[in-house]
C-alpha cells in the first residue's frame, strides 16, 4: 500500500501539487486521470522518488522514502517496476537483454535461472519470438509488452505505468489494459496508473483519483465514477457525446 | 551570466563525486567497459592513424620549405616534426579532433537516453546511472594514451617519409633530427596532458549529454555546446599544465 499525506510541489514559482491525500491500495489497479497539467505526471515522479515534495510524505507499506538514507532508498527502488510513457527500453539491448537486465543487475542468479525467468515472463505478456530482435525492430504495441516484462521480471511490489496506452490502437490498448489488470491481480502489486484514456477508467479504474489543477478533486471507483455529480469529473469523464450515452446506459440499468 | 557558469562547473563536479558513488556489479561494469573500449578506442584509431600519418608529413613538407637558408642542417626537419608532433600535435590537437568524434558520440548517446527516459528507468530502477553511463567511460579512457602513442609514432614516421620519398631530406639527415637533443620528460609531459585530456573528454561531454533536457533537436544542440566547451577546456589545460610542466 502507498499513502501519499499532503503532498506539495513547485517548480520556480508555481505550485503543481497542492496538498495531496490519497492512498493506492494492494492488489489494485489505481488509476491517476484528470487534464493536461493537473499534476499527474508530477505526481507520479513524486511516487517513484524522481521528485521531491517539499511538503508531505509518501510511504510504502509504512517506510516514509523521505526518511530513507540513499542505500534504502535503492533498495526501496528495486521493489518498483516501471512502465514508462515511451516504454524506455535500452536501445543497444535485444528483448531478452532489455528484461533480464534488472535481474543481472540486482540478483545472484545462475544464466540458466535468468534464461527461464525472462522466458516465463515473455511468455506472460505473450511475447515468445521476439527474444532476440532490437526495440527499433518491434511494434509498438510489442515495446510495451517488453516494457511491462521488464518491470514485473523481478516481482515488484510496486509497479507505475504512465500512459500505457498513449499511441496504441484500441484493440492493442485494452489488451495492454487487461495485462496490467491480470498481472497486478496475480502478482498481488500495487500499481499505479496515470492516464487520459477513457476507456482504461472503465475498464480496470478499481481506484480513481482525478487531480484538477494540483489538487484532489475526487477519488472512487468505477461503478462510482457514473453515479458522481462532480462537475469536473463529468465534464472530464464525459466530455465526448459517445461516455454520456454510457453513462446514461448505466445509469438506466 | 557569471553565476550561471560557476553553477554549471559546481554541478560538473558534484557528477564527478557521483559517478564513483554506488558502483554498478563487476560483471555488468566489465561487459559496458569492453563496448566502450571498442566505441571510443578502437572506433577512433583509424581516422587518428589517417590524421597522424598525413599531418606528420604536411609538418615536414612545410619546415623543409621554410628552411631557405643553406646554412640551417637539413636535420632540423627531423628535429621540427619530432618536438611538433610529441609536444602539441599528437596530445593536443588530436584530443580537439577527438572532442568533435568522442565527444559529440558521448553527448548524443546519453542524451538521446535521457530524451527516451532510458536515464529515468535506470534511476527508477535503483541503478546510480551516472555510475553506469560515465564510469565504464573514464575507464576505457584510461587506454587513450595509447591512441596518442600510435598517433606520435605515425605523425613522425608520416614526416619521414613526406620528407625523405618528396626530396627534402635524407633519411639520415631526418633520423639524426629526430633523435637530437631528446628530453624524456617531454614524452611525461605529452602523456601527463594526454591522461588530463582523456578525463576531459569522458566527463564534459558525459556532463552536457546527462543534463540535457528537451527533444530530439536539443541532443544536437548539446553536442555541438559539448564540442565547444570540450575543446575550450582542453586548450585551457594545455595553457596551464605547459606552464607548470614547461615553464619553470
Amino acid at each position: 500500500m502507498i499513502e501519499v499525506k499532503d503532498v506539495e510541489k513547485s517548480f520556480s514559482d508555481s505550485k503543481i501539487l497542492k496538498g495531496i491525500t490519497t492512498t493506492f491500495e494492494t492488489g489494485k489497479t489505481n488509476l491517476i486521470i484528470g487534464q493536461s497539467g493537473s499534476g499527474k505526471t508530477v505526481l507520479l515522479k513524486s511516487l517513484l522518488g524522481i521528485h521531491h515534495p517539499e511538503v508531505g510524505t509518501i510511504s510504502f507499506d509504512g517506510r516514509i522514502y523521505s526518511s530513507l538514507n540513499d542505500d534504502e532508498k535503492r533498495e526501496l527502488r528495486t521493489e518498483i517496476g516501471m512502465v514508462f510513457q515511451g516504454s524506455a527500453l535500452f536501445d543497444s539491448m535485444s528483448v531478452a537483454e532489455n528484461v533480464a537486465f534488472p535481474l543481472k543487475m540486482f540478483t545472484n542468479k545462475s544464466k540458466s535461472e535468468i534464461k527461464d525467468r525472462v522466458d516465463f515472463v515473455l511468455k506472460r505478456v505473450n511475447l515468445i519470438d521476439a527474444h532476440h530482435k532490437l526495440p527499433s525492430e518491434i511494434s509498438g504495441g510489442m515495446q510495451k509488452r517488453v516494457a511491462i516484462a521488464r518491470a514485473i521480471v523481478n516481482n515488484p511490489k510496486y509497479l507505475f505505468c504512465d500512459e500505457p496506452n498513449s499511441g496504441l490502437d484500441p484493440n492493442t490498448s485494452i489488451l495492454i489494459d487487461n495485462l496490467i489488470k491480470e498481472i497486478t491481480e496475480e502478482y498481488n502489486i500495487t500499481t499505479v496508473i496515470n492516464t487520459h484514456d477513457m476507456n482504461s477508467v472503465m475498464e480496470i479504474g478499481e481506484k480513481i483519483l482525478f487531480l484538477k489543477n494540483g489538487v484532489k478533486a475526487w477519488e472512487g471507483t468505477k461503478e462510482e465514477i457514473f453515479r458522481t455529480d462532480n462537475e469536473a469529473v463529468v465534464a472530464f469523464v464525459y466530455s465526448s457525446n459517445l461516455f454520456k450515452k454510457v453513462r446514461e446506459a448505466y445509469l438506466k440499468e | 551570466m557569471l553565476i550561471r557558469y560557476l553553477s554549471q562547473v559546481g554541478k560538473y563536479f558534484l557528477m564527478l563525486k557521483e559517478i564513483f558513488n554506488k558502483q554498478t556489479k563487476w560483471s555488468m561494469m566489465r561487459n559496458l567497459i569492453f563496448k566502450e573500449i571498442d566505441d571510443l578506442i578502437i572506433g577512433s584509431l583509424g581516422i587518428v592513424a589517417f590524421i597522424s600519418f598525413f599531418v606528420g608529413g604536411v609538418v615536414s613538407i612545410q619546415t623543409a620549405l621554410n628552411l631557405t637558408n643553406p646554412l640551417i642542417p637539413k636535420y632540423l626537419i627531423g628535429f621540427a616534426t619530432r618536438q611538433s608532433v610529441i609536444l602539441e600535435f599528437a596530445p593536443t590537437f588530436i584530443s580537439i579532433i577527438m572532442a568533435g568524434k568522442m565527444g559529440s558520440f558521448i553527448t548524443s548517446s546519453i542524451g538521446t537516453m535521457r530524451v527516451t527516459e532510458q536515464i529515468d528507468a535506470l534511476e527508477v530502477m535503483g541503478v546510480n546511472s551516472l555510475n553506469y553511463l560515465v564510469f565504464p567511460k573514464i575507464i576505457a579512457l584510461l587506454l587513450y594514451p595509447f591512441v596518442i602513442g600510435i598517433s606520435m609514432f605515425l605523425g613522425i614516421f608520416g614526416g619521414w617519409l613526406a620528407g625523405v620519398y618528396g626530396g627534402f631530406t635524407s633519411s639520415a639527415d631526418f633520423i639524426t633530427g629526430a633523435q637530437m637533443e631528446f628530453i624524456p620528460f617531454h614524452i611525461t609531459y605529452a602523456f601527463i596532458k594526454t591522461f588530463i585530456f582523456a578525463m576531459l573528454l569522458a566527463t564534459i561531454p558525459s556532463f552536457h549529454g546527462y543534463y540535457m533536457k528537451g527533444g530530439a533537436l536539443e541532443v544536437g544542440k548539446a553536442s555541438t555546446v559539448s564540442f565547444v566547451w570540450t575543446s575550450v577546456t582542453i586548450i585551457l589545460f594545455n595553457y596551464i599544465l605547459t606552464q607548470l610542466l614547461l615553464g619553470s
